[in-house]
């Protein structure tokens, strides 16, 4: 079952053309939507589809949008900042079908009563970013942007902003914030962006992947999805296999496969005949699963968060057994600590010192006592280590980076004490 | 998108800018309805025209948008491709998130380093290179990947990255096209591409149109 890569891998030189896009059904949902549903049962349908968000959260997209305050004018934002460590699979949305997404943008913002979208794409994806600005020059061209879109009485402008290299602004509040041309720094919410959003009037703010979906929910209904997988994960998602696998790349699943399937079905295995020593099931501010424990759970979004991790973004990030989980760790969480915004002084102060002392233990000065500093400071980002993980930042940034240090422990603690050795200070 | 026209304190701050400069940043300004918004492309802009974010940058910026030389600062110093010191004409970054990592990407920095004599994070001395670690740039199937002026690169070697050094070094092309590396300097990919694509950036500024970034077909 393919919603998302149908046309992609049907058409692999010209997928990305409004040609092809045209002579494959596409904007007939937009005629539909328009000029036989109307705006109300557009929504309706994707709240019947139980689309969850894809950017991460996993928020059923009907739900969200059932909050946009009343107030106008109101925006739609789509999250194109795509940044999180192990994820690919918006990029080629962007580049492969980036009418599908055009197409989903203007049915939503029918949807919403929105006439002007912001479409944010990070600032190193130009390439993805050329794509969608030459679907949506041609949608304006084509009478399906711009004002009275198919003679309906509906206008909408889209524009697209590039970011600057910033992983934060995949947060959506931050993004509002860069997008309104300040620092990508989280919100404290209340207020949603859907109450107070980008120039603080009602924002919904959806993911690329989340918002592709949407031209089939309109053509096919969204009973017709919600039918497609198990009942709390439904549809169809992109899932981003990377690492030590055979077969790398972007699968367009039915969620509840187990990740056995995932990993040994789909990404052919270990190369080089390894054994598989863990894997990342959502992103690298996910905790880690391992072979022992986790092969046979279903892949869907409640079944990994009950087994005390996340989907997260769909990204997959393999590890045989070759690799070092200490340094493993330390890369991932100095990322966090990069990527700090450093609002909140628990994630600026923790991320660095949880980053330093991985960096001293990598680096053969480690202490037996640094073993429980690591909990210690993570504890404080998010106090009692539990999951889902509590806060004391305002986003989740603090308490992602807490993630690879609580598995670390839990999973290869006997890997961080050889390497610490007897070199206890 | 809303008409714009730049008052003449406005024009009188950027009248220095190419008149396509010129052009699109009027054409950025019509698209937001608040004008702090331009922020971020303008810096870009400025990037083009003045070769990274000075201070007459930031003032310029700050004309057209209504913001303060140190709001804009603020806004420059918040986002890592905005290069607020003179950078090289090609800006190679090698990703070291974790996936490349897991891959080899560190020997990969290692020997750009190395082949350009430029170390991680900084330029060198006939304006030819600047290297730098990037996190996570979203291409990680086809680990690891090299980016020159944002263009990718994936599946480099060690070797491979060498190579790429050199023939940035001795041939100086003037524009760098992902196709054309992807082919000389690559390996796998992360997914299939579809059709090539004939442009690619000019500039250590991603390569995007209505920048002005863009550049023509490569050799």
């Amino acid at each position: 079952m393919k919603i998302l890569t149908e046309r992609m891998e049907a058409h692999r030189t010209d997928s990305h053309t409004i040609e092809r896009y045209e002579a494959t059904g596409g904007y007939t949902a937009l005629r539909k939507g328009l000029l036989e549903l109307g705006a109300e049962a557009v929504a309706a349908e994707v709240k019947a589809s139980n689309l969850r968000g894809r950017g991460g959260a996993n928020f059923p997209a009907g739900v969200k949008w059932g909050f946009l305050a009343p107030a106008k004018p109101a925006y739609l934002v789509v999250n194109g900042d795509e940044s999180e460590p192990g994820t690919f699979k918006d990029r080629q949305l962007l580049e492969r079908d980036p009418h599908q997404l055009v197409e989903g943008v203007i049915l939503s913002s029918f949807a919403l009563d929105v006439h002007h979208a912001f479409i944010y794409i990070r600032g190193e994806y130009p390439k993805p970013a050329r794509r969608l600005q030459d679907a949506v020059d041609e949608a304006y061209e084509k009478g399906y942007l711009g004002s009275d879109i198919l003679g309906s009485g509906f206008d909408l402008d889209v524009t697209i902003h590039l970011g600057g290299g910033a992983y934060i602004c995949g947060e959506e509040s931050a993004l509002l914030n860069s997008l309104e041309g300040r620092r990508g720094e989280p919100r404290i919410k209340p207020p949603f962006p859907a109450i107070e959003g980008l120039y603080s009037k009602p924002t919904i703010v959806n993911n690329v992947e989340t918002l592709s979906n949407v031209p089939w929910i309109v053509n096919n209904g969204g009973v017709a999805y919600a039918r497609i997988g198990p009942d709390t994960s439904a549809g169809t998602r992109m899932i981003s296999l990377s690492g030590h696998v055979e077969n790398p790349g972007n699968y367009e699943i039915v969620m509840g496969m187990p990740w056995r399937e995932i990993i040994y079905g789909l990404g052919g295995g270990i190369p080089g005949g390894r054994e598989l020593k863990a894997w990342i099931p959502g992103g690298s501010s996910a905790p880690w699963f391992v072979p022992a424990e986790h092969l046979d759970v279903p892949a869907t979004i409640d079944d990994t968060d009950s087994n005390g991790s996340m989907m997260g973004s769909g990204a997959i990030i393999v590890m045989d057994d070759s690799t070092d989980m200490v340094k493993a760790a330390h890369r991932i969480v100095r990322f966090y600590s990069h990527e700090s915004c450093g609002q909140c002084t628990p994630c600026r102060e923790g991320t660095t010192w949880l980053e330093r002392i991985l960096y001293r233990i990598v680096s053969g000065q480690g202490r037996h006592a640094d073993i429980e500093l690591l909990l210690d400071i993570s504890d404080g980002i998010s106090p009692g280590l539990t999951w889902p993980p509590l806060m004391t930042t305002i986003c989740p940034l603090g308490p992602s980076a807490t993630a690879p240090v609580v598995s670390l422990m839990q999973y290869f603690r006997h890997e961080v004490e050889a390497m610490i050795g007897d070199d206890d200070g | 998108m809303k008409e714009v026209v730049l008052t003449a304190k406005e024009a009188t701050a950027i009248e220095g800018w190419s008149k396509p400069s010129q052009q699109r940043s009027v054409e950025i300004l019509s698209r937001y309805p608040d004008k702090r918004s331009a922020v971020m492309p303008l810096l870009y802009i400025s990037m083009i025209e003045n070769g990274y974010v000075t201070e007459d940058g930031m003032r310029q910026v700050g004309l057209l948008t209504g913001l303060s030389p140190a709001q804009v600062q603020s806004v420059a110093s918040f986002y890592t491709m905005y290069k607020r010191e003179p950078i090289g004409d090609y800006l190679v970054g090698v990703c070291t998130s974790i996936s490349c990592f897991l891959l080899g990407a560190d020997d990969v920095l290692a020997a750009i380093e190395d082949e350009s004599g430029v170390p991680d994070g900084e330029s060198g001395g006939d304006g030819t290179f600047s290297i730098e670690h990037v996190e996570c740039n979203g291409a990680c199937g086809g680990a690891p990947v090299v980016l020159v002026n944002w263009e990718m690169i994936e599946g480099v070697t060690p070797e491979k990255a060498r190579e790429l050094v050199r023939w940035l070094r001795d041939g100086r092309p003037d524009v760098v096209n992902t196709e054309e590396m992807q082919r000389l300097f690559g390996g796998k990919r992360a997914f299939d591409w579809g059709v090539k694509e004939p442009v690619g950036a000019i500039l250590p500024v991603p390569a995007f149109g209505p920048y002005g970034s863009v550049g023509g077909e490569a050799t």
